[in-house]
């Protein structure tokens, strides 16, 4: 892989959340959200990131957004290490990468009328000139199909999906290499969730952006994505292609997932891999492979060592036993 | 020969009376059930479908709602000709219903055993001991691992599907005739949501119960349907089985929510785009004059003004739209 291609790199990222017994305890115990995590995002590509939930992914895009601080592990953007910046860099950087929220009626202050949603930004990072900042919220509103005499009103006047492409507006306001989107269109109807997602290309072409796209409906995440990683317990199970992963899964979390997947076609006869039982605790994960007690697969070496993440295939990465011994 | 369905639901017209106008969220509906029957309900946000299902439920709260026209006969009763003790022996007992979010459905100040066994005392008399055992088996019936030590816990004890399969062995306790299902798999994680699927057929087919599933999700309803009817607005606007519905779609708003849904099968190429239905699903207090989908329909046409009543261009397959009018 071309370094210089990665807009971000991420090694061994973890993140331990520690549950306390009651409110003045010391934690005895942590919820290993994210473990020993390698990815690296490339520039101009959409990443999709799929796991059920508690699988950490939405925990991975904030780490990388510095929202959340790590536990361990090492982030780079642009190949500069990013944990070392001081606020202010930090604040620089923030203009680079921005995130679009899953719920669009709790990511927009309710007493804050659009325009000023998109004009925030804006304001914090002193771009531009009063008059030219309103300008670019009046060009971010059409560029994502807000009509502009809306530019007074507040949330609660608009439709999900409208919600959504203002938080969208926002995330666009500075001009950011990368987007963090967290569950953009889950919230929507369908129909919606179709303009939404051909919005997020369009935008992508134009303003040559780089896409984290988490979320858990595989369909949404084959569609709009380059690259696909799949996240079990805080771990990447599999890591490919899109067409290459939806084509051949290797891991088998990755197949009984598409296998679950309901499809919209009666006349096909799925044999169905129904996982048994319950998915585990992350804050006492399985040993060895974090999969193995639900793994219609699982066999000697399963519960002993967590499996290598290995390329075993050309881009195609799997951590799994079924493809070869540790190295 | 009279038919020998379960339900019949004729000229159905719930409305709610707000201070804005009156919102007409059923307005017209006619459908019927046969027995061991599994209709879907498909449609978007503020279409109707879990009105209707309240109304069949009778769980209208009045006001600011009311059923102003209709007649739902079960088992050969009008329902709504009942007196409101009356129809309390029919819910959870001959008809029962479930919810999607089973953490808001549950009482959580009360174990599972005692809600299931209250539905069973209220319903068969049973005595205190014997509805707890009998609540022990259903949640064996339903999948639960461990039920005589997961009767004795709290909602919030249970994971989502967990309590979703409580909830599902609570609408069983009594054998009702017909389930009512509104969204229930759509909080749920993917492979849960293929175990609770996979229950609810084999637990229909086991005591012949008849099924109505209540969904936006078109996968779900291939793999479980077997008649379907599209609302929009209020109104059924296509009726017919499920592969003709994913075969032939005849109504426009059928085939753009078929494009529109991004399919595993299908991959042409990243940045190929989604059909998107343009505009939004009108409010509900704002419709268009005649046909309630013309204003987002891209085969309109000066018939379109006056509504269409549902026609039947091939037997069994009904379709509200002016396109399929003989000439």
């Amino acid at each position: 892989m071309n370094a210089d291609g990665n807009l971000v790199e991420v090694k061994k990222l973890t993140k331990f959340f520690p549950v306390h017994s009651h409110f003045f305890s010391r934690a005895k115990t942590f919820v290993q959200a994210v473990v020993g995590v390698n990815l690296s995002i490339r520039r101009g590509e959409t990443l999709g990131l799929v796991g059920e939930s508690g699988c950490g992914k939405s925990t991975l895009g904030r780490l990388i957004l510095r929202l959340e601080e790590p536990t361990a592990g090492e982030i780079f953007f642009e190949n500069e290490d990013i944990l070392r910046y001081d606020s202010e860099r930090l604040r620089h950087l923030r203009r680079q990468m921005q995130i679009i929220f899953q719920d669009p009626y709790s990511s927009l202050n309710p007493r804050k009328t659009v325009g000023s949603i998109i004009l925030e930004p804006l304001i914090i990072h002193k771009i531009g000139t009063k008059k030219e900042r309103e300008e670019r919220v009046l060009k971010l509103m059409e560029v994502v199909g807000l009509r502009p005499e809306h530019i007074n009103r507040y949330p609660h006047e608009f439709s999900g999906g409208q919600r959504q492409r203002i938080g969208i507006a926002r995330a666009l306001a500075l001009n950011p290499k990368l987007i963090i989107a967290d569950e953009p269109v889950s919230a929507l109807d369908v129909s919606i969730q179709a303009q939404v997602l051909n919005l997020l290309a369009d935008l992508q072409e134009e303003f040559h952006l780089t896409y984290l796209f988490i979320a858990h409906d595989l369909s949404v995440v084959e569609h709009i994505s380059d690259r696909v990683a799949v996240m079990h317990l805080g771990r990447v199970a599999e890591l490919a292609l899109s067409e290459d992963l939806y084509r051949s899964p290797k891991h088998p979390y990755t197949q009984a997932l598409l296998s679950a997947n309901p499809f919209p076609d009666p006349t096909l006869e799925r044999k169905r891999i129904i996982l048994q039982g319950e998915v585990p605790s992350p804050i006492h994960p399985p040993p060895g492979c974090n999969f193995h007690t639900r793994c219609p697969h699982r066999f000697e070496p399963c519960d002993k060592e967590v499996p290598q993440f290995k390329e075993i295939e050309p881009n195609h990465w799997v951590a799994c036993y079924l493809y070869g011994p540790n190295q | 020969m009279e038919n020998n369905f379960l339900l019949k639901i004729r000229s159905l017209h719930t409305y709610f009376f707000t201070d804005e106008g009156v919102a007409k969220a059923v307005d017209g509906v006619d459908l019927e059930l046969e027995e061991g029957g599994t209709l879907g309900l498909v449609g978007e946000s503020g279409c109707g479908k879990s009105v209707t299902a309240l109304s069949i439920m009778r769980l209208i709260p009045e006001p600011p709602g009311k059923i102003v026209e209709g007649e739902i006969t079960f088992n050969g009763t009008n329902l709504l000709t009942l007196s409101e003790a009356e129809m309390r022996k029919i819910r959870g007992r001959s008809i029962s219903m479930i919810f999607q979010e089973p953490m808001t459905s549950l009482n959580p100040v009360f174990q599972i055993g005692d809600q299931i066994s209250e539905v069973l005392r209220l319903h068969e008399g049973m005595s205190r001991k014997g509805a707890w055992n009998r609540s022990v088996e259903m949640l064996k019936l339903v999948g639960i691992p461990a039920p005589e030590r997961r009767v004795m816990e709290y909602p919030h004890q249970l994971s989502g599907g967990m309590r979703q399969r409580a909830m599902i062995a609570m609408a069983l306790a009594c054998s009702p005739k017909l389930m009512i299902a509104d969204e229930p798999t759509t909080a749920l994680d993917v492979t849960i949501q293929a175990q609770i699927l996979e229950l609810m057929n084999r637990l229909q087919k086991e005591k012949g119960m008849s099924l109505i599933l209540i969904t936006h999700n078109l996968g779900v309803i291939a793999e479980t349907a077997r008649k379907v009817a599209v609302m929009y607005a209020g109104r059924i606007v296509e009726y017919t089985d499920v592969r003709s519905i994913f075969a032939t779609p005849k109504h426009p708003y059928t085939q753009g929510l078929l494009k529109s849904i991004p399919r595993l099968d299908e991959h042409h190429g990243r940045k190929e785009k989604l059909e998107a239905i343009p505009g939004l699903v009108p409010s509900l207090l704002d419709l268009p004059v005649g046909c309630k989908f013309s204003n987002r329909c891209k085969y309109v046409f000066d018939r379109c003004v006056e509504e269409p009543p549902l026609l039947e261009p091939v037997p069994g397959h009904l379709v509200r739209c002016w396109l399929y009018e003989k000439k």
